[in-house]
């Protein structure tokens, strides 16, 4: 059984409430909605594909690239602003050549912009695969992405 | 149960469990609009309808708010009006200002509103949306910097014609309108039907133009133009052209095509003749080898898209036979030149509808690369053609169609609206049946409000039933019979809520009424006509009497026949 018919098999078919929380689901265990599995979730929930694509794009949580080996989230709230997450994410950008929302194209990085991730005093920060990295300058970036090229080579 | 409710310090009476908006369009006090639309649940969502409710502190939706007995409304105070205008002037912000430009100008909402607000210098600027145009579908083509996100085609898609093929994709600033995964139109389960060209407050969504390539080949030396044209094109060509309709239009139509360059001039309505002769004398085979099968019409293509894409298991119980437009255009591309060069013949199908211009294009209507119709036109762009070549329709005789295909019944004409080609069929099969008029009362059934229809009529011993789904909201309850084992002649199948009265290609009808307006044309003009069925039409008698003999293509009548497949698209 996919990854996806296990995720479907906790929901009942047709229930529309149920698309947010298999959305949210096929997000932890994927990484990403791929366009074969929202057609899934259209016929499994009995749901046009138009509108679970509307709604999945309203939210900035679900994705539909695979991320890289390493996902970098970078805060863009209102304290982390001031304290130069713009700078931070500028350099992220050259150092990886990639947008936003976008995987570098061997697969190794992705990167997003968050809202307030609850540090404000320690900012600007990133959260690099879930663990915290307080005080990011933008200066520090280019080493930062070195020394994660390799953490992502052993992925 | 009325009360008395207090409107700018007069009072009025109010219906209650009515919405604010309803009670002052009653009492004669309009108030802009911007996405609503009649008979749809209200959402309130551009604000443009708020009023001045005394007791309130925030302005209220006109649109959405019930009416209650206490209300003191104001609704061109200051304040209102400030605040519509406000939100003109911020619609307009992120707005191209290229409405000269502009498939919509002069017949814009947005325009309008602007004009009526008396917006009159650039208040609030804004970054403009990144212009993208979606050229990709051959019917409809998605202008998204055009877009104000009124969410008027993503209701009708969904809550009319149930195919849901666009919706808002993505929030704040980026929000635009779009199908699954934001592709492009040709790759959606879009059916073409057109029905959001015609809720389109601003030029965001409107059919694709061919008039260059008609232009193109008018000043050619070497094509054979040929024309043809639906039978509601007249009257809804002098809509929208402002002259008053009358029986001669139809016919001065001829004339005028002709001045404008055509080399022949056709009636489609001869080959919704033919539709309805086969589609009568099929029933009467399966009648007669005791064959006992669902038969559903194919005449309207965005229903046969809708078929091919969301149930392929019903495409075996689909009519084989192309639709008029094709059938004309068969006949045309085998019978207009003798000597068999038809790739010189250029054939324009001017219809009431935006999906015909997707099916000409399928790869069954072609033969050996040539499509059987080139160009499809709606009555929109004909309207368009006529003015660009500077012709005086009301200074102009009238003149008489092409042979063979000049002359058409007044069956073709109820074909137009939903329920007409059943009827009409029934009148023919009546007719070969015997020689009978079919019962007029059970007949009439189909004529009915509702989006699903049935009737069975019966006269000498021979039944008909018949069931007709008026608008896709309709194709549920039809699948639940069909699911159910029911067993019918025929099916009628119309996407467009009323038929092709209410086509993409028409003036939008604006409400259920001003659509059943345009259908009790039809059917008073069906009353009044003299050829009734396609039995009683020279031009069909001709056809089948003389030129399918003599043309060999024609002969097996193998042409009027497609086959439809299963389609793949994002659901």
């Amino acid at each position: 059984m996919s990854k996806i018919e296990e995720v479907l098999s906790h929901y009942m078919e047709g229930h529309h409430e149920s698309l947010i929380p298999i959305l949210q689901d096929i997000q932890m265990t994927e990484g990403y909605l791929s366009e074969e599995t929202i057609v899934r979730i259209g016929s499994f929930l009995r749901m046009s594909t138009t509108k679970i694509y509307g709604l999945a794009t309203f939210y900035d949580r679900f994705r539909f690239y695979p991320c890289g080996r390493v996902h970098l989230r970078i805060c863009h709230g209102t304290t982390c602003f001031i304290n130069g997450s713009s700078a931070v994410v500028a350099a992220v950008r050259e150092a990886l050549g990639i947008e936003p929302g976008q995987t570098t194209r061997d697969g190794r990085f992705s990167y997003e912009l968050t809202a307030c991730m609850g540090g404000c005093n320690e900012g600007p920060m990133v959260m690099v695969d879930g663990e915290y990295r307080t005080h990011v300058r933008a200066e520090d970036i280019p080493e930062m992405i070195t020394k994660l090229k390799a953490v992502a080579d052993l992925k | 149960m009325q009360f008395t409710i207090e409107v700018n310090n007069r009072s009025i009476r109010a219906e209650k469990g009515e919405t604010i908006l309803s009670a002052l369009n009653r009492n004669g006090i309009m108030i802009p609009t911007l996405c609503r639309m009649a008979e749809f649940t209200p959402t309130g969502a551009c604000r443009m309808c708020v009023v001045e409710v005394e007791g309130r502190d925030r302005l209220v939706t006109a649109c959405s708010a019930p009416v209650e007995e206490w209300m003191k409304i104001r609704t061109h105070s200051p304040r209102v009006i400030r605040a519509r205008k406000t939100i003109v002037e911020l619609l307009l912000a992120n707005h191209p200002d290229d409405c000269l430009y502009c498939e919509r100008n002069l017949d814009c909402e947005l325009q309008r509103l602007a004009d009526q607000l008396q917006v009159r210098e650039r208040r609030i600027r804004g970054s403009k949306i990144k212009p993208r145009r979606d050229q990709s579908s051959p019917a409809i083509v998605r202008e998204l910097s055009k877009c104000i996100l009124c969410g008027r085609c993503i209701r009708v898609c969904e809550e009319v014609i149930t195919a849901t093929s666009i919706d808002f994709i993505g929030r704040g600033s980026t929000t635009h309108v779009g199908p699954a995964m934001d592709r492009d139109f040709n790759f959606s389960s879009c059916i073409h039907c057109g029905q959001c060209v015609l809720v389109c407050p601003t030029g965001a969504l409107h059919e694709k133009h061919y008039l260059s390539e008609v232009q193109e080949q008018l000043s050619s030396d070497n094509a054979i133009r040929v024309i043809q044209y639906s039978p509601l094109v007249p009257w809804a060509l002098a809509g929208e052209l402002g002259v008053k309709y009358n029986r001669d239009f139809d016919r001065i139509l001829n004339a005028v095509l002709r001045k404008i360059g055509f080399n022949k001039v056709f009636l489609s309505g001869t080959g919704t003749d033919i539709l309805i002769t086969e589609l009568a004398d099929e029933i009467i085979k399966r009648r007669k080898s005791g064959e006992k099968r669902n038969l559903i019409v194919s005449a309207c293509p965005a229903w046969v898209k809708y078929c091919e894409q969301f149930f392929p298991e019903l495409l075996p119980m689909l009519s084989t036979l192309k639709t008029p437009q094709q059938i004309s255009g068969a006949i045309i591309k085998s019978t207009v030149t003798p000597d068999g060069d038809s790739h010189r013949i250029y054939t324009v199908s001017v219809t009431p509808c935006t999906a015909m211009k997707f099916e000409a294009r399928r790869d069954s209507m072609t033969r050996k690369g040539i499509s059987d119709i080139d160009t499809v036109l709606t009555v929109r762009e004909l309207a368009r053609l006529i003015v660009l070549y500077g012709i005086d329709v009301s200074n102009i005789g009238p003149e008489a169609a092409d042979e063979p295909m000049a002359l058409r019944s007044s069956a073709s004409l109820m074909a137009e609206t939903a329920g007409g080609i059943a009827e009409a069929v029934i009148r023919s099969l009546f007719m070969k049946e015997g020689n009978r008029e079919a019962d007029r009362l059970a007949v009439k059934k189909l004529r009915a409000a509702g989006s699903f229809r049935e009737a069975t009529v019966t006269e000498g011993g021979v039944t008909c039933s018949v069931a007709v789904v008026d608008g896709m909201k309709g194709f549920e309850k039809l699948k639940q019979m069909l699911d159910g084992g029911t067993l019918y002649d025929l099916i009628e199948v119309m996407a467009c809520p009323g038929g092709c009265v209410n086509g993409g290609g028409m003036q939008p009808a604006g409400s259920r009424e001003a659509v059943r307006q345009r259908a009790r044309f039809v059917w008073q003009t069906n009353d009044q006509e003299a050829v009734r069925g396609p039995e009683q039409s020279a031009s069909v008698a001709a056809l089948y009497g003389k030129v399918f003999e003599e043309c060999p293509e024609l002969a097996g009548k193998t042409l009027f026949h497609t086959r439809f497949d299963r389609r793949d698209v994002l659901l």
